[in-house]
């Protein structure tokens, strides 16, 4: 895929009254052409230099997708969770996620089926460079975990046997630094997860990213597409002001041709712990998320309630499922999971 | 148009105070504050601009009620939407008005969004303001470096860091607080969101993402608390209707510590061009 293009093309469909920002010239040959930068039209526009660089780019073919391929070979299932929207549960959700692959087969033998299957090796990579958030929600301090860099490349932080994962959070020494990087760093430091961390054989890796449609995200599409990745969950909280920045992102998913599996509505309701009555804290002013995959035409995974304990849960890097098996927010994580693991053509729990 | 609008200089040169509205974390309620506190500044006669730099997921049209608004280009520059078209009152600006799709999304590297960063600031016709605020995006990267580096000549005031109570944001603001020490930007104050939601049913109020996280943050660090923002369903009611929160009685009451610090950031004497640390003690005083 020509990611250079889809960039150009991707730009908002500006009014007429609204001029771009560096307006392309006349005989503009496009960016993705062969002329692009060396033209007669591209003399004196003030991106010439970065199509011309682009594309004597494009003429040899970047190394590291290729080690990216050959790194992510032992990988079977990659999703991504995404969200236009900030603070809707993206890095919640990755991390019930990966803990709920991680003892898949723990639930398979509770029920009875016994089958002496082998764990399933999970991976939990972390692309929000500025926020991480993982290495809390899955318990580690950013004291006690240091990614190890060895001959074969880096060593993620495991939390259990079979749940690694890799985030900035652990490259940091003091975990109130800020990361202060613009788009060309934190995509090198993208690249250098996808492609020099020793996950070993892997069942699945969750990549969890950032809210928008920017760099990382970018990023990560473009250098996963070496390695086939399966698709996007997408992750949205009920009420309009969320929904219409993640319709941005299904967009984006379509546009760059990441599939979806599925949306999933968080944040849907608020049951008091007090009275067990339901009321709703975000309205969902135009059907919330189920009526929003609906008119994509995308599945709905299912709806997770507010429930205080699960913040807390996350707070204290545990399993929420674990610790609260019978609460309604539980059974629609183990609904959603069976969901995803459907439409990744996967089945762990009976 | 106006008279006013008219002879306006076009950029940001003569606006007299800027505030950022930053948090590390995403969902936190940067745009409510960003947005509602630009409303009180209007409502206490100030001379307000807003401005939403957060290019991937504008949500400032939406609180302010000014979906599929236009910006115009004029000789002079750009000319911001306004919330009171007829007198050209408040001007707001953000990405979304320059998309014709609602859904269309705005898949752009740092360089390209750097550079409408800097158009929003240098070719758009803010006129004489007296405070700009600024909303934007989750994070310490592209649009917050450009913000900063720009606003750099003009002295901004400071920043106001959003936090939700518990640990995984506050954790986030940290690094906010971080970057603005790394970049010599004042900090402001600390607002907690979100904070405690009364139950309709049993009117029992209980702290959803827990409690107390933004005061103990702004306690360590050695900043103003703002105070707490409830969850209010009112608020999130007018938000979605995009109504002004402020001529809703059960709404403007859980923006109170808002209110309090607009009206003590006008008071503050001889604000204008004023060392951080001035700043910051004025707040921290009236608050």
């Amino acid at each position: 895929m020509n990611f250079f293009g889809e960039i150009g093309a991707c730009g908002p469909e500006r009014r007429s009254c609204v001029p771009a920002a560096a307006p392309a010239p006349a005989h503009c040959p496009g960016p993705e052409s062969e002329a692009a930068g060396t033209s007669s039209a591209c003399a004196g526009c003030p991106n010439r230099a970065i199509c011309a660089s682009a594309a004597s780019r494009r003429t040899t073919v970047d190394p590291d997708l290729a080690a990216i391929r050959q790194r992510m070979a032992s990988v079977k299932h990659k999703v991504v969770v995404l969200s236009g929207k900030g603070g809707v549960g993206k890095s919640t959700f990755s991390a019930q996620l990966a803990f709920a692959l991680a003892s898949a087969h723990e639930r398979c033998g509770a029920d009875g089926s016994g089958s002496a299957r082998e764990p399933l090796q999970v991976g939990l990579m972390d692309v929000d460079i500025c926020g991480p958030s993982i290495p809390r929600m899955l318990g580690i301090e950013a004291e006690d975990a240091v990614m190890q860099q060895t001959a074969g490349g880096w060593t993620p932080v495991y939390v259990n046997d079979n749940l690694a994962a890799v985030s900035v959070g652990f490259l940091l020494e003091d975990p109130d630094e800020a990361v202060v990087w613009r788009g060309p760093k934190k995509n090198g430091l993208i690249k250098q997860f996808l492609r020099e961390v020793e996950w070993g054989e892997l069942d699945y890796l969750v990549i969890d990213t950032p809210p928008g449609t920017s760099d990382e995200h970018l990023s990560v599409v473009q250098y996963l597409k070496a390695a086939n990745p399966d698709g996007a969950i997408i992750v949205t909280s009920p009420q309009d002001v969320a929904l219409i920045d993640v319709r941005k992102e299904i967009r984006f998913c379509q546009r760059v041709g990441l599939r979806v599996l599925g949306v999933v509505e968080n944040m849907s309701g608020f049951v008091c712990p007090c009275c067990r009555k339901e009321s709703t804290i975000f309205p969902k002013t135009s059907g919330g998320a189920q009526k929003m995959a609906q008119d994509f035409g995308i599945p709905f995974l299912g709806k997770i309630p507010l429930d205080p304990l699960i913040a807390r849960s996350c707070d204290e890097g545990r399993p929420y499922f674990a610790a609260h098996p019978e609460a309604e927010a539980s059974q629609q994580f183990f609904s959603i999971f069976d969901g995803v693991l459907a439409s990744l053509g996967e089945q762990h729990s009976a | 148009m106006s008279e006013q609008v008219l002879v306006a200089d076009t950029g940001v040169s003569k606006v007299k105070h800027v505030v950022l509205v930053l948090s590390g974390k995403g969902g936190v309620g940067k745009s409510t504050v960003a947005c509602q506190l630009a409303r009180c500044f209007d409502q206490l006669g100030a001379r307000t601009g807003l401005l939403d730099i957060d290019l991937c997921g504008p949500s400032v049209p939406k609180i302010m009620g000014m979906e599929r608004q236009l910006v115009h280009t004029t000789t002079k520059g750009w000319l911001p939407a306004f919330v009171d078209p007829a007198h050209a009152r408040f001007p707001v600006l953000s990405m979304g008005f320059l998309t014709d799709d609602p859904d269309a999304p705005i898949i752009w590297r740092g360089p390209k969004k750097n550079s409408i960063i800097k158009t929003f600031l240098e070719d758009v016709r803010w006129g004489e303001l007296d405070v700009l605020v600024i909303d934007t995006p989750p994070g310490t990267s592209d649009e917050h470096i450009s913000v900063c580096e720009y606003l750099h000549t003009f002295d901004p005031d400071g920043a106001l860091l959003v936090t939700t109570p518990q640990n995984v944001s506050v954790t986030d603001v940290k690094k906010e607080l971080s970057f603005c020490h790394k970049i010599g930007l004042p900090v402001l104050g600390v607002v907690e969101n979100m904070s405690g939601y009364v139950c309709p049913h049993c009117t029992t109020c209980t702290n959803i993402f827990s409690s107390e996280g933004g005061r103990l943050l702004a306690q360590e660090a050695g900043i103003p608390f703002v105070g707490k923002i409830p969850i209010a369903p009112a608020l999130c009611e007018c938000e979605e209707r995009g109504v002004n929160p402020l001529t809703v009685p059960e709404a403007a009451a859980s923006l109170a510590p808002l209110m309090e610090f607009a009206k003590s950031f006008l008071a503050a004497p001889e604000r204008a061009r004023k060392p951080a640390a001035d700043a910051a003690t004025a707040t921290a005083a009236s608050s």
